[in-house]
């Protein structure tokens, strides 16, 4: 049982998808101009997210290596369409309030990211534990960046009014600007506090994406981690050959030091 | 040929891709290092998106629409991308050398960029023919490679201000992005 909690808790806290991964980007700053959107968004994420990976964990052994990423696409868009017309009968003022932004899970990179790198390997109960803990820590993140943005920008949390009445509303907040700020600060806040994130790790790759595959949503690149691991492995090595050439050095310093006292 | 144009600028400044619509951020945060490299990217979206504009309508207006499987456009739009990037890198490749060098490394990228998933939606929602879905896929990617340029630009000239130590980095970057976001607020009233 253990090890499923250790799911949940992994996808909401320890690698947290808004906060710590820095993945889905889009819909982050996109649908966080309130926080009732926000929670939408994230729980129809969720729901996607964890029925792929169900599905892409039950079928990971008929899925050739070769044609794993078209073929997971396939999976999430099929799932995706479902959930869109679901929302559209059920839901009508949520999905015209996230409008583009529902197909586009499809290129979420939360979604796909998990497909590869826990759904293909591990068995079906974990990868829907694995979806579901995902799928909360993104609906955590969506919707406390959307209260914080709809409270600064209209004064108020899911609708309801909790501003002093002296409180002018900065509306910059709710419109596209706001988004960029609040995200700007937040990545401040966790580079000032050395918070664990991707955004404040060095990326100094000589490749021209910039080399950060924690927030990237090109799964076709994959070559490129080779090269960014390549890189480290030889950085690595080269660092441990300075060191050694260093201690021979000393040692000999060290030696003729002694044969001088002598 | 006026609504086309309109169509054309209301895509590329008033709802800039990335500054109002926020499809594509990816690369916009991640390729703008450099003027260069911006520019490949810009122009390697360019190429790609005006290409998925036009097929991507020519397949919803002769095979979805008429068979009434609208439904499923999510799914064959993103395999048709997906198809056509690699196809295109292959054709590239084998043609026309000298564009594949330019152009090459910023193609894989592209295939899951959300922006060119969201203007071939955004064309069906519209309700769009195809000439007009292609100048406003071209259009929407001029509005991307303007945007990513200037990025690029301002951060060049930010390596050697005296940022503050916790903005380092990206948080600079959403800034400067947000500032612009404002700027092209001001397109708003263009049309």
């Amino acid at each position: 049982m253990n090890r499923y909690v250790e799911r949940l808790y992994n996808g909401v806290i320890t690698e947290n998808p808004t906060f710590v991964l820095m993945l889905g980007m889009c819909p982050t700053l996109a649908v966080t101009s309130s926080a009732i959107n926000g929670l939408g968004m994230g729980l129809t994420t969720t729901v996607v997210l964890t029925a792929s990976n169900m599905v892409i964990s039950a079928m990971r052994k008929m899925i050739p290596d070769k044609v794993r990423i078209p073929a997971f696409i396939v999976i999430v868009a099929s799932l995706v369409t479902m959930v869109q017309q679901l929302l559209q009968a059920y839901v009508p003022t949520l999905y015209a309030a996230l409008g583009i932004y529902i197909p586009l899970i499809v290129v979420n990179c939360i979604i796909l990211g998990r497909a590869e790198s826990y759904a293909s390997k591990n068995n079906v109960l974990l990868s829907v534990f694995d979806g579901l803990g995902m799928g909360l820590g993104f609906t955590f993140g969506l919707t406390s960046i959307g209260v914080f943005r709809e409270l600064l920008g209209s004064g108020t949390a899911f609708s309801f009014n909790c501003m002093p009445k002296q409180f002018e509303p900065i509306t910059i907040f709710v419109l596209a600007p706001g988004a960029f700020f609040v995200l700007a600060c937040l990545t401040a806040l966790q580079n000032k506090l050395k918070l664990p994130s991707a955004t404040n790790q060095n990326t100094d790759h000589t490749i021209s994406c910039g080399g950060n595959c924690g927030a990237c949503a090109g799964t076709v690149c994959a070559a490129n981690h080779g090269i960014i691991e390549a890189e480290k492995a030889a950085k690595k090595a080269e660092q441990i050959r300075i060191a050694k050439e260093k201690a021979v050095q000393k040692a000999a310093e060290k030696s003729q030091q002694e044969k001088k006292e002598e | 040929m006026q609504s086309l144009i309109l169509i054309m600028i209301s895509a590329a400044l008033v709802n800039n891709v990335v500054l109002s619509q926020f499809l594509g951020i990816c690369p916009f945060l991640g390729v703008s290092k450099k003027i260069n490299t911006a520019a490949g990217m810009g122009a390697a979206v360019i190429f790609v998106m005006t290409l998925a504009s036009f097929i991507t309508s020519v397949l919803y207006k002769l095979l979805l629409s008429p068979f009434d499987l609208t439904y499923l456009n999510t799914i064959v739009f993103i395999l048709v991308i997906a198809a056509l990037v690699q196809f295109v890198e292959m054709v590239l490749k084998k043609m026309v050398e000298s564009l594949y060098q330019a152009l090459g490394v910023y193609l894989p990228l592209i295939t899951t960029n959300c922006a060119v998933l969201g203007i071939a939606i955004i064309n069906v929602q519209k309700e769009y023919s195809i000439l007009t879905s292609v100048v406003n896929g071209f259009g929407t990617a001029l509005g991307f490679t303007i945007a990513i340029v200037i990025l690029a630009g301002i951060r060049e000239r930010c390596e050697d201000n005296d940022i503050p130590e916790s903005f380092k980095g990206t948080p600079i970057v959403l800034i400067i992005s947000g500032l612009m976001a404002i700027a092209f607020c001001g397109f708003a009233g263009l049309i």
